[in-house]
């Protein structure tokens, strides 16, 4: 490219990072809240109670069999409504102000949990039933046993299913672009449309997400180290 | 809820052309994507060492990156490239290369390439050698082995996983919008902007989306039990996991 | 949405003015979020400029209001309006009885008509020789509208893109062969240097699609903030504070219904 292409990359070189910075933000972010409802999905879709187990399976399975983009779009008119309408009922007056990012993150997370039920129920059931069994024997409460033996005994079978959703929450930041969210792609679209180097700067905006993509791969590694650690042979 | 609009001919036309155009989006990609995803498995395991170093950064790079990214990438990036190119848009493939059906295409062939070969690659890799060291043993030449045993028999393991990538081909459809391709999504989006009824028409797509999910679903699970050699399958839910 | 949608809506509507007139929260003025110069566009500094926005920051000193630029997806604008996300539609929209089923408008303060742009050496006739070609519209707007009624039997293929600037991009790169958009809009675009070879080829006949001009898109019953702007627009448009935006921005008066 030509040194006006260079010149136009290194102006937009802090809005571009700025950018990537509120990915990395809104990613996180949705992820943590995705780890909770996946939690809250697994444990209704494995609960002793016929209504809540329908409603773990409902949420997972409607949000996994429609593109990911059209329940964005779907949730970002749908969400601030429905925030809305709860907030009234509790007795709020005025509209909720429901900025960009906090919708970014809610629709994100929405989706994110619903994939992540799947991964916690197919982890839970996999701890091998005497581990469970030998908790109600020492007389752990509901609440301890979850906290002291299930989580700690589903993380090694959950890890792969988390760090695979994790790469895709990141790829899929990309799609809040589309509702107009300024996250990394939307900035790097403003930087091609305006500098008319398409070429280059979506090649950088590719270069980023890799960047964070392979970090997060060797982070991911690392943790699956630390929570095998008390078992062999894998 | 107010869907009286589904009545009207001029909406009922967009969204028939954008469900005709999704699943042709899916076939021509699906069937080019997983021809290309046994040349990226192959690459890896059997190619020269700088081809199989080539490949494996090929499926790094893609799939490490956001399939919206790289439509962007290959519609304006490379297409606006394209012109600039004496003679090309006079030559007889133009109307091809001007149409984002072909950026569509070509992007998620790629996509499907890239994570299904990977895929494959896994599967022909857990294939028994010894069932390799039989063709042999039964005089097969190089590319019998790979045409009646290997192939065959990688596929078979992976069919399940490969029934998944198929969902979520399906499921990327609705990005080629954002390339002003007629979709389903942009037929929605038509709708809205006409009749400013915000819910109604995506609320349709997302049931023809879980139609098709479900019919894909079944499809797959008819060709993995026809498969030669399948064994009777089991419930399985796996299907909706990406990756 | 007549029957179903809008007492919701409404109903978030009548709290929300209630909060606006009361809270010292900024008015949300809504931009595309695509920039759509020079209406609306954004500097490499990240600050939002051009005629509607200079404009909309002369409305609010009128009103002596504090506003807010507020960025928001074009295709889901109307949306973003009526749930709140932003308190008016500033963005060259033009006023339409389909729209004002849904939104109130201001007075209009300024009218342009569509343009069809075109490569100089183009063969066809426009709109005449359009059988078989390509047309670029932006969706949403009173040009697609227009393309898909009065040239639905001409036997063109009518392209809708969310984004002006895509359009653009797609006729430079031979992708359409016409394009059809606000004159003002148009008349900017073919002055770049990329598209030396492109000219407006013919206007838009006026058209019930078009509407009567360009207002601001306000929520319906939000009567004092419409009445307000209605005051705040007479006077930029009294004052010569539009016209002289205009001059600056397009090289002609575009202001006044």
């Amino acid at each position: 490219m030509d040194s006006t292409s260079n010149d136009s990359l290194l102006a937009w070189t802090g809005p571009i990072l700025h950018g990537a910075v509120t990915t990395v933000e809104i990613a996180v972010l949705a992820y943590a809240i995705g780890l909770a409802l996946g939690l809250i999905g697994a444990s209704a879709r494995l609960s002793p109670w016929p209504a809540l187990r329908a409603l773990g399976t409902g949420y997972s399975t409607l949000v996994r069999a429609v593109p990911e983009l059209l329940l964005i779009i779907l949730l970002y008119y749908a969400g601030s409504q429905a925030l809305t309408a709860a907030y009234a009922a509790l007795g709020g007056v005025g509209q909720l102000a429901i900025g960009g990012f906090t919708t970014a993150v809610g629709v994100l997370a929405f989706v994110q949990g619903a994939y992540m039920t799947e991964v916690f129920r197919g982890a839970i059931l996999a701890i091998p039933r005497g581990q469970l069994e030998a908790a109600d024997a020492y007389g752990f409460s509901r609440i301890s046993r979850f906290r002291r033996i299930v989580i700690p005994a589903m993380l090694p079978n959950a890890l792969p299913g988390m760090s695979n959703l994790w790469l895709i929450l990141v790829k899929d930041t990309a799609l809040v672009s589309v509702i107009g969210f300024e996250e990394l792609f939307f900035t790097v679209q403003q930087a091609a449309a305006s500098t008319r180097a398409y070429f280059v700067f979506y090649a950088v905006a590719g270069a980023l997400y890799l960047v964070m993509t392979l970090g997060s791969n060797a982070l991911f590694a690392r943790a699956e180290r630390h929570v095998r650690r008390g078992q062999t042979g894998t | 809820m107010d869907f009286s609009w589904l009545t009207d001919p001029f909406y009922q036309r967009y969204l028939w052309t954008g469900f005709v155009n999704t699943l042709w989006l899916v076939a021509v990609s699906g069937s080019l994507g997983l021809a290309l995803a046994v040349g990226v498995a192959l690459a890896q395991i059997r190619g020269p060492r700088p081809l199989a170093l080539v490949v494996r950064g090929f499926t790094t790079v893609i799939r490490g990156t956001p399939l919206l990214v790289q439509l962007f990438f290959f519609y304006d990036g490379v297409g606006r490239l394209l012109p600039a190119i004496p003679g090309v848009q006079e030559s007889p493939l133009w109307p091809l290369l001007r149409d984002p059906f072909f950026y569509g295409a070509l992007t998620f062939t790629i996509s499907v390439g890239a994570y299904s070969g990977e895929v494959i690659r896994g599967a022909l890799l857990s294939v028994p050698p010894g069932e390799l060291a039989a063709g042999r043993a039964f005089g097969l030449s190089r590319w019998q082995i790979l045409y009646r045993l290997w192939l065959p028999r990688g596929f078979q393991l992976c069919l399940p996983t490969l029934t998944g990538e198929m969902i979520l081909l399906l499921k990327s459809v609705p990005l080629v919008s954002t390339i002003a391709m007629m979709d389903l999504l942009k037929a929605a989006n038509l709708v809205r902007d006409e009749t400013f009824l915000v819910y109604e028409p995506l609320l349709l797509i997302a049931g023809i989306y879980l139609a098709m999910t479900l019919v894909l679903t079944a499809a797959m699970r008819l060709v993995e039990t026809r498969f030669p050699g399948a064994r009777p399958v089991k419930p399985r839910r796996r299907w909706l996991l990406p990756g | 949405m007549k029957r179903t949608l809008l007492p919701v809506l409404s109903a978030g509507v009548l709290t929300l003015t209630a909060m606006t007139a009361s809270a010292a929260e900024p008015l949300k003025i809504g931009i595309s979020a695509e920039p759509y110069p020079p209406f609306t566009y954004k500097s490499a500094e990240g600050e939002w400029t051009g005629f509607e926005v200079e404009l909309g920051q002369a409305l609010c000193e009128a009103m002596q209001a504090d506003c807010a630029i507020t960025p928001t997806g074009w295709s889901g604008i109307f949306p973003a309006l009526n749930t709140g996300k932003i308190d008016m539609i500033m963005n060259s929209l033009s006023i339409t009885d389909k729209r004002k089923k849904v939104i109130d408008f201001t007075d209009p303060y300024y009218y342009t008509p569509g343009a069809y742009v075109a490569a100089k050496d183009a063969e066809f006739a426009i709109p005449d020789g359009l059988d078989g070609k390509v047309l670029g519209v932006q969706g949403a707007t009173t040009n697609a509208s227009y393309a898909r009624r009065a040239l639905i039997d001409s036997g063109v293929e009518i392209k809708i893109y969310d984004q002006q600037e895509q359009a653009n991009r797609d006729l430079l790169a031979g992708r359409v062969d016409a394009i059809l958009a606000d004159k003002i809009a148009m008349a900017e675009f073919v002055k770049r240097d990329e598209a030396q070879g492109y000219e407006i080829r013919a206007t838009a006949p006026r058209h019930p699609a078009f509407g009567e001009g360009v207002g601001i898109g306000l929520r319906q019953d939000d009567d004092a903030l419409r009445e307000d702007l209605n005051a705040a627009i007479a006077q930029v448009l009294e004052d010569g504070t539009c016209a002289a935006l205009s001059r600056e921005y397009f090289g002609t008066d575009i202001c006044g219904g």
